[in-house]
């Protein structure tokens, strides 16, 4: 029998802020489909304007609740940029152990409360608490240790308190990074059941060629600053951002949406690794290697895995620099800030992939225009032909309207949206 | 606490029905409540959770406490705080978005909505209004205060709420709790600090942290901005450093109409 629905998610759940997905089939054939953005915008590029230069960062933390570190660390990069501000090998190395460990407690978040869920056929984490207690306690030991090190590194796990242009307010104990270095240790196990677990779990079988744009590391895995790549080959420096994303909107969406070889680009996890795959640690290559991950692949449902190998990623380098960090004497925190006029670009590879802040200030450190390209923003038109070929698929394989309604789910929630986010 | 001893003083106490909902925000402060790790199961096994979306697909109208972040920015999202409040006993606003308008109400001071649009949308059609905090809509009965908000305080008033007993909040500056955890003043360190005036409880967080106060938990009791404008001005910070802080989170809204005015003078 030929498949017809008429699927409409509104408000999908289990995702950060408000999209809906609508697929309407009628005798196989796919009618319509597609993702729409309802979030309410905030305004923050208008919100800047007229502010100085140190209400940015504190300001801009406030886009995502999630990824506020991210935000933070851009618009902090964007400002020095701005003002010819190059951080010290002290600032760098705690700046990167922040954002791996926000990137540690995003996956964490999504791998487990957000995205398990749909592969063990339940509607939250919740019930696991009393059928499968060991694996929410492995998943909240994880989630809590990347938190404890925001804390001590950031000053909080959202929001940082301590993240300043020119450095930081004030530095951890030596015996705080001693300490989190032995819980990173201990954390490695940990990932290594969480790959058994989702081991378990079979990933849809589903391809749609893609555009993967991200940093571009030199010699080693790239979070912050640098170049900027996509696998069609297109590569550009941090400042022409503005090449790599040309936004555009669309009705359906409150969010802007963005292009660059093709009809839509995805940035995140995958694309990161897609691009950067020789500069994992080799044990993180392992992870990859067990799922067959290896780059370029197309399959969007891979982004979990991808999110899987960088958190074995991170807590590798986050090892390697708690040593650094310990091995050393701490220099001072912060260096003098002297503001001037003309424009900053900062790029940081957030969870959901690469985030750009612009700013442009006049001569007393006065923003004068802002801009901020999110991730999921930049994700959005490729979630939504994603869609489109995903119900195309599930019809021509006549696939149950239930199985439909769970894949689009699971597909939009692969991406790991922040959709308030993209709507700032 | 677990699911065997929820009692108090004896007495069995129910478990509340509890939703979760958020308007225009960063949703940090859901996540401040997921973040909670070390407590968050007994946390939960105070409350039975009926509606979350960012944590689960279920959902139900049939609520007695609503949790509500962020604040409102478009009529349909004031049409739907007027349903949930129809819906629950209690209306709990979550953070300084939800109490004040939080960062979101920044705009509204170019008082010029479509100037606002344009700078982000060009020509694109968009809807949005001035941003303002849930009482600006509906009655609300308790504020969580804080951009973000404290886990520790949510927790206390949380059960507190759950067990009837009284909610009350400091009404002294944060000054007093970043006396009691023996900082050096940032002022001494040469940097501004909106502490002086600013509702203390969330243990001095920022000057903790070698970070100025920015306010955003609002005013405190009595609080004497012209005296802190003094301060500001004797330690070397301008008017407009100043106002900053104060109109960041909107708790300060009074304030700042009459340190705009001052500052002309
Ligand atoms: S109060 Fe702050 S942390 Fe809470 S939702 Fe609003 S912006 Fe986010
Ligand atoms: S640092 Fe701020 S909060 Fe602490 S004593 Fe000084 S003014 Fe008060
Ligand atoms: S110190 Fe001030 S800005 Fe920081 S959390 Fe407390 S009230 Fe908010």
């Amino acid at each position: 029998m030929k498949v017809s629905c008429n699927i409409k998610v509104n408000h999908l759940s289990r995702v950060e802020g408000h999209g809906n997905i609508r697929i309407r089939i009628k005798d196989g054939e796919v009618l319509e489909a597609g993702w729409d953005v309802v979030e309410t915008p905030r305004f923050f590029e208008a919100m800047l304007v007229g502010k100085l230069w140190e209400n940015a960062p504190w300001i801009c933390g406030r886009i995502c609740g999630i990824c506020s570190i991210g935000h933070t660390l851009a618009s902090i990069r964007a400002v020095e940029n701005a003002f010819g501000i190059t951080p010290d090998r002290q600032t760098e190395r705690l700046r990167l152990l922040l954002k791996h460990m926000e990137t540690l407690q995003s996956h964490i978040l999504h791998l487990y409360f957000l995205a398990a869920p749909d592969f063990l056929q339940l509607g939250s984490v919740l019930p696991l608490i009393a059928s499968h207690p060991e694996v929410v306690q492995r998943a909240t030991r994880l989630k809590l240790l990347a938190n404890d090190a925001c804390d001590i590194i950031g000053g909080r796990r959202l929001h940082p308190t301590r993240t300043v242009v020119g450095g930081f307010t004030m530095l951890p104990e030596k015996s705080q990074l001693a300490q989190l270095k032995a819980r990173l240790e201990a954390a490695l196990p940990d990932l290594t059941k969480t790959a058994e677990l989702f081991q378990t779990f079979t990933l849809p079988d589903f391809v749609r060629e893609a555009e993967f744009v991200s940093l571009k590391g030199k010699n080693q895995y790239p979070f912050i600053g640098g170049e900027l790549v996509s696998s069609d080959g297109v590569v550009r420096a941090e400042d022409d951002y503005l090449q790599m994303t040309n936004e555009y909107m669309v009705d359906h969406s409150t969010s802007k949406w963005s292009r660059l070889s093709r009809q839509s680009l995805a940035t995140g996890a995958l694309a990161r690794l897609n691009n950067n795959f020789a500069l994992l640690y080799p044990g993180a290559r392992e992870i990859a290697a067990v799922f067959g991950l290896q780059p370029v692949n197309h399959n969007p449902f891979m982004n979990n895995i991808a999110q899987l190998v960088e958190c074995v990623q991170v807590v590798m380098d986050s090892i390697a620099i708690t040593s650094e960090l310990l091995a050393g004497s701490w220099q001072k925190p912060r260096q003098p800030v002297v503001p001037k006029a003309g424009r900053g670009v900062g790029a940081v590879e957030v969870p959901r992939g690469i985030l750009y802040h612009a700013y442009e200030f006049d001569q007393a450190g006065r923003i004068t225009r802002a801009d901020c390209i999110i991730p999921t923003s930049q994700n959005n038109a490729n979630i939504h032909y994603d869609l489109i070929e995903l119900a195309r698929q599930s019809a021509a394989r006549q696939k149950p309207d239930a199985e439909i309604q769970r894949l689009a789910e699971m597909l939009v929630r692969a991406y790991d949206p922040c959709i308030s986010c993209s709507v700032h | 606490m677990t699911a065997r001893e929820r009692t108090y003083l004896g007495v069995p106490v129910s478990k509340p029905r509890a939703a979760f909902f958020e308007f225009t925000s960063c949703e940090g402060c859901q996540l401040q409540l997921l973040n909670n790790e070390a407590t968050l199961l007994d946390f939960l096994s105070l409350l039975t959770i009926v509606n979350f979306r960012e944590a689960m697909t279920e959902a139900s109208d049939e609520y007695d406490i609503a949790f509500v972040e962020g604040s409102i920015t478009r009529d349909d999202e004031a049409k739907q705080l007027k349903a949930i409040r129809g819906r629950a006993k209690t209306l709990v606003a979550v953070g300084s978005c939800a109490c004040f308008g939080g960062v979101n109400q920044l705009k509204n001071r170019f008082n010029d909505l479509a100037w606002v649009k344009e700078q982000v949308y060009g020509s694109h059609a968009i809807d949005t209004r001035e941003a303002v905090p849930l009482s600006a809509i509906v009655p609300v009965d308790l504020s969580i205060y804080g951009c973000p908000i404290k886990k520790e305080e949510v927790e206390r008033v949380v059960t507190n709420l759950v067990l009837g007993k009284s909610i009350d909040y400091p009404r002294y500056p944060v000054c007093m709790e970043c006396k009691a955890n023996h900082n050096v003043c940032l002022f001494d360190l040469g940097e501004p600090c909106l502490g002086p005036v600013t509702r203390a409880g969330c243990d001095s967080w920022c000057p903790s942290n070698r970070f100025g106060c920015w306010g955003c938990r609002g005013p405190a009791e009595a609080a004497n901005v012209r005296q802190l404008r003094q301060i500001m001005h004797e330690h070397g910070f301008s008017d407009e450093q100043l106002l900053d802080r104060l109109e960041c989170f909107g708790g300060f809204a009074d304030y700042v109409t009459e340190l705009k005015r001052a500052a002309k003078e």
